[in-house]
């Protein structure tokens, strides 16, 4: 499983005055906690803290200082991704995202070709979000079509189905199950399928409990990479667990402390 | 009409670790070569896949007390030494060549002549003395008695680098000590179980030993007695270590005759068995095979009794390695 840590976004209150203040404090102490716990990119997300291209660079700057962690560059904004992509140190990153749409694939995909990286690609359109799995596997075959023709092999590309709030659209969640089904279907081998896990539990009382039920749930429909909150300890016992029942990691007694052990080296 | 042929190739992540055996003048010890066994990146003899810097190598099998179990068509070459480790030890090696020596110091155990560790370490000496190439010191079994022998004959081969054995889920902390102060590499063994093969090595590295010292032993069945089990473990394993699961990207260790001389197909008479033929083809033949299919399945180190089985088995990897036609 590839674990994208979500902490560093300007969603959170304390993360849009750091960049706000261009404070790295918080930065930092979150790069190293998400690293610590075992995150194989750290997602750095500006959000609508600044669109100024030269706030995102910094902020990368600020993370790659911090810690060794390949990094997650997030942003809608084409410029703002450039400016993040150009601040690297030659680390691995992911181009956090592209949509379906004509203008964003054709402006996008070509930054990661260029700086070598992943790409999200988030099966949503000028539409919006897709409500139905036909509108998640259309836009996610023209997604992974427009990225395979620019020459991105199925492991750089990470498809996202689009998922919702359990709260607020309790029918979507199975639809995105359904979907991530379909992406495994794309290629062989396919392409990662990456979801914003926490989105499932927004407003509920039990987020975490939600939250790994649905991650357990998808990973046996062939989810194998996910935006999360790593620090979340029985989320992440919940993952390992699934990585043992799914044959893709040797059982031993001592499972979770060879996962706790592959995490703390780095994610090897 | 030209058929494309799919490029099916498969390429792996992550190297088996290398493990040298042995210590000369200049690394601390006596020998006067080393073994290095592990460091593939492919599964066994896919040259066209990875890179095989090591082939496998065969140890040959010395007891610190003469056999009795031993059926005469495998004593009967060594009919003039059994009676002495250090000799037994250099004929190995100097008629045979075996590429190491595994000194099983049966004659330790409870139950049979209950050597004590010093003597046990005598004999260890003794062939450290004889012969250049680096040892396999293997226990009795019995735990009780391997934890008392070990401490001794680990000093008394302080230094030489040697692989000692073995470790198991139930007992490894004295012997990860013992390695870990004399410098020695450890077999983690295993009863024909990953799941136990891993967590062995989780045991030892939790004790602090690194995962790089050790070799896998994954338990051994002759043909014909659940090859094809630790066949499938020993393939399953590497691929997880190919894969980049480190606590199984060990070289594994096979001890093929102790195994197959334990055997009825390898060990009975003609006049039992009239019908299977002459016992001194025979059972080298069933020891040689045995080996081939370990090979095949990935064994780094094989561990074998009988001359003509070990001079067959040494030519096969020369094949398969490409050296030989």
């Amino acid at each position: 499983m590839i674990l994208i840590g979500e902490r560093i976004n300007a969603g959170f209150k304390d993360i849009a005055r750091a960049i706000r203040e261009h404070d790295p404090e918080p930065i930092r102490e979150w790069a190293r906690k998400q690293a610590a716990a075992g995150a194989d990119y750290i997602d750095v997300n500006i959000g609508a803290a600044s669109k100024d291209p030269a706030d995102m660079a910094w902020l990368i700057r600020v993370v790659q200082e911090a810690v060794p962690t390949p990094i997650s560059v997030d942003s809608n904004r084409p410029e703002v991704l450039r400016a993040g992509l150009e601040a690297l140190d030659g680390r691995p990153a992911l181009v956090n995202s592209t949509t379906a749409d004509d203008d964003k694939l054709a402006e996008i995909i070509p930054l990661a070709v260029e700086y070598g990286a992943g790409l999200i690609g988030v099966a949503m359109d000028q539409r919006g979000s897709p409500q139905d799995v036909e509108r998640r596997v259309e836009n996610g075959a023209k997604i992974f079509l427009a990225a395979t023709e620019a020459g991105l092999p199925p492991e750089r590309i990470f498809l996202d189905p689009v998922l919702m709030p359990i709260r607020f659209m309790q029918d979507q969640a199975v639809k995105v199950l359904e979907a991530i089904r379909e992406y495994t279907l794309l290629s062989d081998p396919p392409p990662h399928i990456s979801v914003g896990l926490s989105n499932i539990c927004s407003k509920t009382k039990e987020r975490s409990l939600i939250t790994r039920t649905f991650v357990v749930m998808a990973m046996a429909a062939g989810l194998d990479a996910a935006i999360c909150n790593v620090l979340d300890e029985e989320l992440m016992a919940a993952v390992a667990t699934a990585e043992v029942i799914l044959n893709k990691e040797i059982y031993s007694d001592d499972f979770l402390r060879v996962w706790a052990l592959k995490r703390s080296k780095g994610g090897e | 009409m030209a058929v494309e042929v799919p490029d099916v190739r498969e390429s792996y992540p992550q190297a088996i670790y290398t493990v040298t055996l042995g210590a000369t003048r200049e690394g601390g010890g006596t020998r006067t070569r080393v073994v290095t066994v592990g460091g593939e990146r492919a599964l066994p003899f896919h040259h066209f896949e990875g890179e095989i810097p090591n082939p496998p190598v065969v140890a040959m099998e010395v007891w610190d007390v003469p056999p009795d179990d031993w059926p005469d068509s495998v004593k009967g070459p060594f009919a003039d030494v059994l009676d002495s480790p250090g000799k037994w030890a250099r004929k190995c090696v100097e008629e045979h060549g075996a590429d190491l020596i595994c000194l099983r110091l049966v004659g330790c155990d409870p139950n049979g002549e209950n050597r004590s560790p010093e003597e046990a370490a005598a004999a260890v000496r003794e062939v450290l003395a004889s012969v250049g190439v680096p040892l396999i010191i293997w226990g009795c079994g019995n735990p009780d008695k391997d934890n008392e022998v070990f401490p001794v004959v680990g000093e008394a081969a302080a230094g030489e680098n040697c692989l000692l054995g073995t470790i198991t889920q139930d007992n490894y902390k004295t012997l990860v000590a013992v390695a870990t102060a004399y410098k020695h590499k450890l077999i983690a063994e295993s009863p024909v179980d990953i799941n136990i093969a891993k967590q062995v090595n989780i045991l030892a590295m939790d004790a602090g030993y690194p995962l790089e010292d050790l070799v896998i032993y994954p338990s051994t069945g002759a043909l014909g007695y659940g090859i094809e089990y630790v066949y499938s473990i020993m393939e399953r394993a590497r691929l997880a270590g190919l894969g980049g699961d480190k606590l199984m990207a060990q070289p594994i260790l096979c001890d093929i005759g102790r195994e197959v001389w334990g055997v009825k197909e390898a060990r009975a008479p003609l006049e039992e068995e009239p019908a299977w033929g002459d016992e001194d083809l025979r059972g080298p033949l069933w020891e040689a095979t045995t080996a081939y299919m370990y090979l095949l399945a990935g064994a780094d180190i094989l561990v074998m009794r009988h001359p003509e089985a070990v001079r067959a088995v040494k030519r096969a990897i020369r094949m398969l390695m490409g050296e030989e036609r």
